[in-house]
């Protein structure tokens, strides 16, 4: 494997452990659109660009889009229901 | 559940999949070194027998076309899906939710971000155009195009406001056209039947390799979907939108 390989697994790796450590869902939004655009870079770096492209429009754009959307619609809840 | 008990739990599982991610890990080809034939048959058959270039696009739309047509009926059925739950019913009090957010304030955009997102509406519209059309010759083709096309009316409601949304992707028009995007691939594969072949097989003339107009039937489907595709988009966008500015307004 070549180093930019390793170089983008670990980055994704890192990318991917911030969306689940950030707790605010409209910084997670944030967040996953960058975890998105390194995903797309890892594909092309395998050779696949074709899916590199879907993921950018759909991981980077889409996705985070269509939970800023929903999360404008919705009224906050309390805090701390989750963690117990 | 205690924090400890918790804690317990995950390592015990953490260990698991680690075992079980690296048995499979481990017995893995070296990257880019599969044995398959697949590969080596569709690399040996795009261009002589298809004339496109782009083999993911020829696997996509042609080789295994019947596939892609259950894929995009998915995206279809969602954006109905989506349209229903989200439709404005007779009978519903207006302006009254409970989950709504009523104190939340929202900044219009800088003059920086409106400049920008109206600067560049023209070339994603040029761009969407280019990756929807150049499917067969390049990465790419009408999924892709179609949702780089779909983020153009978004930008200009970035830029201006959701009424130039709605004056650039008038509802009626953009679900006319996902479901003429989405009927054409059916009729492109029934009309290969009528003529007397299977349906979806390439029938037409294949046309000039590496250009825009080869690959025959591919390039009509991959146009069928990138209209499907950027229509279905737009719909949900503009349903979500409708629902946030009938907010702003009651």
């Amino acid at each position: 494997m070549e180093a930019l390989q390793i170089a983008i697994l670990l980055f994704v790796a890192a990318a991917g452990t911030a969306v689940v450590f950030t707790r605010e869902p409209a910084a997670q939004a944030i967040v996953i659109s960058f975890y998105g655009l390194l995903l797309s870079i890892m594909f092309f770096l395998f050779q696949a660009p074709d899916v590199g492209l879907s993921q950018i429009t759909v991981g980077a754009v889409a996705l985070p889009l269509m939970i800023l959307l929903a999360l404008a619609r919705v009224k906050k809840q309390g805090r701390g229901k989750i963690e117990s | 559940m205690t924090r400890r008990v918790r804690r317990i739990f995950f390592l015990l599982s953490a260990v698991l999949l680690i075992a079980v991610f690296w048995n499979g890990y481990s017995k893995l080809p070296p990257v880019g070194a599969l044995t398959g034939t697949y590969g080596d048959v569709v690399n040996a058959i795009t261009v002589p027998e298809r004339h496109i270039t782009d083999a993911v696009t020829a696997v996509n739309f042609d080789i295994r076309g019947f596939d892609t047509l259950g894929e995009e009926f998915i995206l279809f059925t969602s954006v109905m899906g989506a349209v229903l739950l989200m439709r404005r019913q007779s009978d519903e009090p207006g302006g009254d939710h409970e989950d709504r957010a009523r104190d939340r304030v929202v900044p219009n955009p800088s003059d920086a971000v409106r400049v920008t997102a109206l600067l560049l509406v023209a070339p994603t519209v040029l761009f969407g155009i280019y990756i929807v059309a150049h499917g067969q010759v390049s990465p790419g083709g009408g999924f892709q195009g179609g949702v780089i096309l779909s983020t153009a009316p978004l930008l200009l409601y970035l830029s201006g406001t959701f009424g130039q949304f709605r004056r650039a992707a008038p509802q009626r028009l953009i679900a006319i056209s996902e479901a003429i995007g989405a009927a054409a691939y059916i009729l492109i594969g029934g009309a290969c039947v009528a003529l007397g072949g299977s349906f979806l097989q390439n029938l037409l003339p294949l046309g000039q390799s590496a250009s825009i107009t080869g690959g025959g039937t591919v390039v009509f489907i991959d146009l069928g979907v990138g209209l499907e595709v950027s229509g279905g988009i737009v719909l949900i966008l503009l349903v979500y939108l409708e629902e946030l500015m009938e907010e702003k307004e009651g």
